[in-house]
């Protein structure tokens, strides 16, 4: 099925286990879809790389495919540019079908691969040149672009200097450059803030935010959340092949489901009379002290109490001085997600 | 479920889809417009093979294996030369006094043709052992693919390039002995022996183009250079030095020869080794090399005293001399295909990541 054509894919509707009809059509108000795939599946042997994966990635837009190193992120990128085939399921880039028309689509997709590498012997402007010739840029409007990325980077006084004598970060702010040689409408990046300085980092940041601004998709695979956290608009949580979770950062928390929420509470007055008012509170089922820090009550609820809380406390003469709900830090969904996606694999 | 039952509602046809987590609600999808000006280039071997080609005329590699070739060429010349004058003092009428520059050693020193046909290998796996795991290990590779090239594009570009800087090497080292051997003898090339000289040029470049092939090979199936580099090497060197060991030892155990042997057991001896030695590249380059760069060899291989029995000696044109080793000269384009093709396949079933 993987190399259905999109037009074919509608009668076939009975048949075909992504049902949905992949043809372009109509929509408004909705942004234009970059990356769209269905079920999508990688095997190897007995092993499952990637498991019937959905996921939506529009023009514009953010995304940060997050997982721990082994999850299947890179394969997923591979086959969105057609470099592996999938073994089930159907996968769209920019309306294409990457096992069919792999140079449309790569022609206009940016691809910063993981620990990315250059020819050592040639200097950082020549490399970029190459990369214009394989996409078939004139050569004089790539002389232009290519100063241009080289200036917009950071390394105009290192252009002309051989590759073998760059740095990590400067190695990895000249392969942004390389995937923006090509003007793409997608920037796929795979983990492109390892092994750089966390100035390095800030800086692939902001240009990721601006490529996105400017209306570009960008993909992101990282296993460094807090890193990309504040860049990604949506993110999609990937354990072992799995999407356990999409959404925007704040609405993580909620997909997940299953696990009680947990709001920590300092109460102005005494702990102690602040958890009997907390009790009360419909939703509750506990209140415990925090073990680290005694002035704080971990009140663990069925439902999001932190208005109906406060508003007890503040009818009881105690307002809350601090009142955070748990699991909202990405670090703490990420550590959730893998825990259940742990669960669901055993 | 009971609406399903009757039948009457409308809806969506509901398949008895086995996996229902699939069966989603219609998601409207409109994807990005493209610009149709937007194309990827026609033929990315073409930019492979010119970059891998200036970056091996600027390479060391390349550098040193043009000296080294070159001394040794300029001395097997200088030789050779000075045997001709020898020689030519006893022997005038002489078929092609110019191409026996190329063809007369002396002793410790091998001739210019010989040195091509033990050195020429090196040549190809000093050009092609990294071809492919160099780029794996520079982390160049994936960047490459992900351009709007085919896959293949990338190692026909590279056995492209390769052999173009090979042959403009051996072309360039076969210029500079013609001329050293011109000024030497003082022997202007007639329009045959120049003939003679690009055909064997072509051959040897063939010839060549098998062990770039076969070290690409190496370089699509071994992970390391280093390994590919030694195995690349150890195979010439079973094929060139033990080649001629090899064919008897296996000629031999089919058609053994006893102490006194017959005819017949000789000739079938002498048949099953001439045979494999069709699978020799620098056997098959060897016999081209005799009849192209020697108007007087009229056959290669098994000559019976009767079929050379009262043989006219005579000199054969650059035409004739060429039907008579064109079985090995398609012999060795063959070897030099099936080799690049192995490699090819090979490369092709390879996934991108380790």
């Amino acid at each position: 099925m993987a190399g259905a054509d999109p037009t074919a894919a509608e009668p076939a509707e009975e048949a075909a286990p992504a049902g949905t009809p992949l043809a372009p059509m109509q929509a408004a108000g909705e942004a234009q879809v970059a990356i769209h795939t269905r079920g999508l599946t990688k095997r190897y042997g007995d092993f499952t790389a990637v498991d019937s994966l959905d996921l939506t990635v529009r023009q514009g837009e953010v995304f940060g495919l997050l997982g721990p190193n082994g999850a299947g992120k890179t394969t997923t990128i591979l086959m969105l540019l057609g470099l592996s085939e999938p073994s089930a399921g159907t996968a769209r880039v920019l309306g294409l079908d990457p096992a069919r028309s792999p140079l449309e689509i790569k022609r206009r997709v940016g691809y910063l691969p993981d620990a990315v590498g250059f020819y050592a012997g040639m200097t950082g402007r020549e490399n970029l040149r190459y990369t214009a010739r394989l996409n078939g840029i004139p050569r004089v409007a790539a002389e232009e672009r290519i100063s241009a990325l080289l200036d917009r980077v950071g390394l105009t006084d290192a252009a002309d200097g051989r590759v073998e004598t760059y740095s990590r970060g400067m190695k990895q702010r000249l392969g942004l450059a390389d995937t923006l040689v090509k003007d793409p409408l997608i920037v796929v990046l795979d983990e492109p803030t390892t092994a750089i300085d966390p100035t390095g980092v800030a800086e692939v940041l902001e240009l990721v935010r601006e490529l996105a601004n400017g209306g570009v998709a960008v993909l992101l695979s990282s296993h460094l959340l807090h890193q990309v956290q504040q860049v990604c608009d949506r993110v999609g949580i990937f354990v072992q092949g799995r999407l356990v979770a999409v959404g925007p950062m704040g609405e993580l928390a909620e997909q997940l489901g299953g696990g009680p929420l947990v709001v920590e509470i300092m109460p102005a007055g005494a702990p102690t009379t602040a958890a009997e008012t907390l009790r009360a509170v419909g939703g509750v089922t506990a209140v415990e002290p925090d073990e680290r820090d005694p002035r704080l009550l971990l009140v663990t609820a069925t439902r999001d109490v932190r208005a109906d809380a406060a508003r007890a406390l503040a009818a009881s003469g105690q307002p809350p001085l601090h009142l955070r709900r748990r699991g909202d830090e990405l670090d703490e969904i990420y550590r959730r997600y893998f825990a259940a996606g742990e669960e669901r694999a055993a | 479920m009971s609406a399903e039952s009757t039948g009457l509602a409308v809806r969506r046809p509901v398949k008895k889809s086995r996996d229902r987590r699939h069966r989603r609600p219609p998601q409207l999808v409109t994807y990005t417009a493209l610009d149709p000006d937007v194309r990827a280039p026609r033929q990315g071997w073409r930019i492979v093979a010119a970059k891998e080609f200036a970056d091996y005329l600027s390479s060391v590699r390349f550098v040193v294996l043009a000296l080294i070739l070159g001394l040794a060429a300029a001395l097997a010349v200088y030789t050779a030369s000075a045997e001709i004058r020898d020689a030519a003092r006893q022997v005038s009428g002489h078929p092609s006094l110019f191409l026996a520059l190329f063809t007369i050693g002396a002793e410790n020193v091998p001739a210019f043709a010989f040195l091509i046909s033990f050195l020429g290998p090196l040549l190809g796996i000093a050009f092609g052992f990294d071809g492919i795991n160099g780029e794996r290990t520079e982390g160049t590779l994936p960047r490459l693919l992900s351009q709007p090239i085919h896959r293949d594009d990338v190692i026909n570009g590279k056995f492209v390039g390769a052999l173009s800087a090979i042959g403009l090497l051996l072309a360039a080292i076969t210029l500079v002995v013609a001329a050293l051997g011109i000024v030497q003898l003082g022997v202007i090339p007639q329009p045959d022996s120049i003939l003679r000289l690009l055909m064997w040029l072509v051959v040897a470049v063939i010839y060549v183009g098998f062990w770039l092939a076969f070290a690409l090979l190496c370089s699509v199936v071994l992970r390391r250079a280093a390994t590919s580099a030694l195995v690349a090497i150890a195979l010439w060197l079973v094929l060139t030095l033990f080649s001629t060991l090899l064919i008897g030892l296996i000629a031999g155990a089919f058609a053994p020869l006893t102490a006194d042997p017959t005819p017949a057991q000789a000739l079938a001896n002498e048949s099953l080794q001439v045979q494999l030695g069709w699978l020799s590249p620098s056997r098959l380059f060897e016999d081209a090399t005799s009849a192209l760069l020697n108007p007087s060899v009229r056959t290669v291989g098994l000559v019976l005293p009767i079929q050379a029995d009262r043989a006219i000696t005579s000199i054969l044109g650059f035409d004739q001399s060429l039907l008579v080793v064109w079985p090995q000269i398609v012999a060795l384009v063959a070897l030099t295909v099936v080799s690049f093709a192995v490699a090819y396949v090979a490369f092709m079933r390879q996934e991108v990541r380790a």
